[in-house]
């Protein structure tokens, strides 16, 4: 499948430049309004906006919701929709809050910290996540319940199946280890960040490589080579510029000071440690990294696309489209439940309200990152950036001080003005 | 399986296909009546009737796309079950539908590939290699063809076509199946699939060729087989009929001296009277 398949194809005015790089207008375009919205909230703000402390934080904001963005571009691509992934993220949340809180601790006796309690509590809650969601997509691919009702009942249910799991009760403190996936309390620190960024750089380069030898092995045309060169450039300076400014959110004096005295040490005087990448945000890059390798190069990525786009030529090529829809939804209940992880651990704690409004907020995401409601047409990258963008407008506007329901009324007309935009770039390029 | 010998058509031997007594109805429109037909190694039969005469019903349940209420299909004259596309694609079956059914939002190769994609070792799709096999192919069937790298949706009726028919003839089809392939085209793509019939035929397909052009028919088909409200009217080769005579069977369901009447033929009595 070409690029230009998956993310909108090319502009046929492009200047020479975009084209040669195959760059993705489109893409191009996101990252454009993105930036100009960072600089004017950087205006606004005087400069607190772009600071490495803010940017860390608004990564670290992102992953739960961006997590299941991924997931439902899925879902949207293949016509459907699901309404019910806030309040999933709320029972998984609560099931592993539960699990390990007490049930592995005293039900089955591990005890309090035990080192297995955070993989098995995560795993318990990627297959109750998976099962529901395998769940409702078997009642909208074989019962042919629309997943708009499917998954506006799985709302309903979902919320409140939470609060009988917690008896409307807060559960935590959340295990220690388990709590290292919700952000600040769980970075990389500078070492690490930097060998992780070098390696990510050293993958892309060699991505582009041996993609280029491929189809040259095939004598298809490729790009020419200062396009490659430009393209393997600028891909590493933005992974190498995401790591320094991660790495330049110093951790403050306080939370370091009782990093060392966890240890039974004393921290020397003067001394700065920078965060570094948080595991959330790796979590997230793995994340996008599986699903953007299962959208392009898996037959199922493919089947999902393909339906999307004409369901009847799916079936006519004999693929089970019901079954993939199960498959489909299954894959979001993991992702919500992964977010569940990382939304929970970042409080420290299980709460009721946990991911409330997240379904707006995740179809919004993938929706601004270029999903089509029509079917067929998302990427990985796009919803990703969706959420950024999302997230980047409501913090803005809440450093700006801009009132909480005037902050709700601008994201609401973004949200439509960015499938208006979207919809005439289309119009314009005949896709 | 061995290459099916090119036989003259109609003068015994197995026939490759035979569909007997299918019927299928929707919510109690009987689409497919009682019908037969059968389709010899290297022949061209062609499956004539006004709009709704149950032509696409008939073959689709070929195809695998529908299954049929009642009736029986033979491939090599052994009884075959066809529950699904995938069915139809393990007895060499290949259709090209009157609506393409091709994925709007993915290139041509997708589409050539959909179902059966060529994989790496470690199993991921191979697009690289599909994309040289799509090259490949194409530049026998339309050697014009160069947009491999954008979604078919930006392709002309004829380019669409040309990726449908590839994605038929790729595989290896012993039984081809075409429901109207002509509909979009121009003048030019129309002798060219003409072309393509007359080969595979000497290749030694069988193909059920659906058409409103009575001249297409004329030309390209051994057989003809002329269906009306779901039932079979006749089927006659295609010398041993003029051009009025199927038009007379095509719309008013009259059997010619010349055809083997169906359950569909208007009664002799009823045409006295
Ligand atoms: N999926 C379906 N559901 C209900 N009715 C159907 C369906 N498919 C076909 N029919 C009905 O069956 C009859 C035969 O339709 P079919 O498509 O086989 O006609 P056709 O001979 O191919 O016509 P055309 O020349 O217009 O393509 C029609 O009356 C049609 O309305
Ligand atoms: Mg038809």
């Amino acid at each position: 499948m070409s690029d230009a398949t998956l993310s909108g194809s090319k502009t046929p005015t492009a200047r020479s430049l975009v084209s040669a790089l195959q760059l993705d207008t489109r893409l191009l375009g996101m990252i454009g309004a993105f930036v100009v919205l960072c600089i004017a909230f950087n205006i606004f703000t005087d400069g607190r906006f772009l600071t490495p402390r803010n940017i860390f934080n608004l990564t670290i904001q992102t992953v739960s919701v961006a997590i299941m963005a991924t997931g439902m571009v899925f879902i949207i691509v293949t016509r459907h929709i699901d309404l019910s992934v806030g309040s999933l993220l709320a029972t998984v949340a609560a099931v592993m809050a539960v699990m390990q809180t007490q049930v592995l601790p005293t039900t089955l006796g591990l005890g309090l910290g035990n080192p297995s309690i955070w993989i098995i509590a995560l795993v318990v809650g990627l297959v109750v996540g998976a099962v529901i969601g395998a769940f409702q997509g078997w009642m909208v691919g074989y019962l042919g319940i629309p997943a708009f009702i499917v998954t506006l009942g799985g709302l309903l249910v979902w919320r409140n199946a939470a609060w009988f799991i917690t008896d409307g009760q807060t559960i935590g403190p959340l295990d220690e280890t388990f709590a290292m996936m919700g952000g600040a309390g769980g970075t990389l620190g500078e070492t690490w960040s930097w060998i992780i960024g070098l390696v990510a750089v050293a993958a892309s380069i060699w991505l582009l490589l041996s993609a280029r030898r491929r189809r040259a092995a095939h004598g298809f045309p490729v790009k020419p080579v200062w396009a490659e060169v430009t393209m393997a450039v600028i891909i590493s300076a933005a992974i190498l510029g995401f790591v320094a400014v991660l790495n330049a959110a110093d951790i403050p004096t306080q939370r370091l000071q009782r990093m060392f005295a966890a240890q039974g040490q004393t921290m020397p005087e003067g001394l700065v440690m920078g965060y570094g990448i948080p595991i959330s945000v790796l979590l997230l890059i793995i994340v996008a990294i599986a699903m953007t390798i299962v959208a392009r190069r898996t037959r199922f990525g493919r089947y999902v696309f393909a339906t999307g786009g004409n369901p009847d030529a799916a079936e006519l090529s004999g693929i089970n489209t019901r079954l993939l829809t199960v498959k489909v939804f299954a894959l979001m209940g993991g992702l919500c439940a992964l977010s569940a992880a990382v939304a929970s651990a970042r409080l420290g704690f299980s709460t009721n309200d946990i991911g409330t409004l997240d379904e707006l907020r995740v179809i919004a995401a993938a929706v601004i990152g270029g999903t089509a409601l029509s079917g067929g047409i998302g990427t990985i990258y796009g919803a990703i950036l969706g959420a950024l963008i999302m997230q980047s407008l409501q913090s803005g506007m809440a450093m700006v001080g801009v009132d909480a329901p005037l902050q709700s009324i601008v994201v609401g007309i973004v949200l439509v003005l960015a499938v208006l935009v979207d919809i005439l770039y289309r119009k314009r390029t005949g896709d | 399986m061995a290459a099916p010998l090119v036989k003259k058509p109609g003068h015994g031997g197995t026939p490759l296909v035979e569909m007997e007594d299918i019927c299928i109805s929707f919510g109690g429109v009987h689409a497919v009546d009682h019908a037969y037909v059968d389709l010899y190694p290297g022949e061209v039969v062609g499956l004539l009737g006004h709009n709704g005469a149950g032509k696409s019903t008939l073959i689709k349940i070929l195809s695998g796309a529908y299954r049929p209420d009642s009736g029986e299909i033979r491939i090599d004259g052994k009884p075959a079950t066809i529950n699904s596309p995938r069915d139809a694609r393990s007895y060499n079956i290949e259709t090209i539908y009157q609506t393409l059914a091709l994925a709007d939002n993915l290139d041509a190769a997708s589409n050539l590939f959909l179902g059966r994609e060529l994989v790496t070792p470690f199993g991921f799709v191979n697009d690289d290699q599909m994309e040289a096999e799509t090259r490949k192919i194409m530049s026998k069937l339309n050697p014009n063809f160069k947009k491999f790298k954008v979604p078919v949706k930006a392709l002309s009726g004829g380019q669409r076509q040309s990726v449908a028919i590839a994605r038929a003839v790729y595989f290896n089809a012993r039984i081809l199946i075409m429901d109207e392939p002509t509909a979009a085209l121009g003048v030019h793509e129309t002798q060219m699939v003409g072309e393509l019939i007359q080969e595979l035929k000497r290749q030694g397909l069988g193909i059920f060729l659906i058409s409103h052009d009575i001249e297409d028919v004329f030309e390209l088909c051994d057989r003809l087989t002329v269906m009306k409200n779901g039932r079979v009217v006749g089927t006659a080769r295609t010398e041993d009929v003029t051009k009025d005579e199927v038009l007379g069977m095509i719309i008013l369901g009259k059997c010619p001296p010349g055809a083997k009447p169906g359950p569909g033929a208007m009664a002799e009595d009823a045409e006295a009277a």
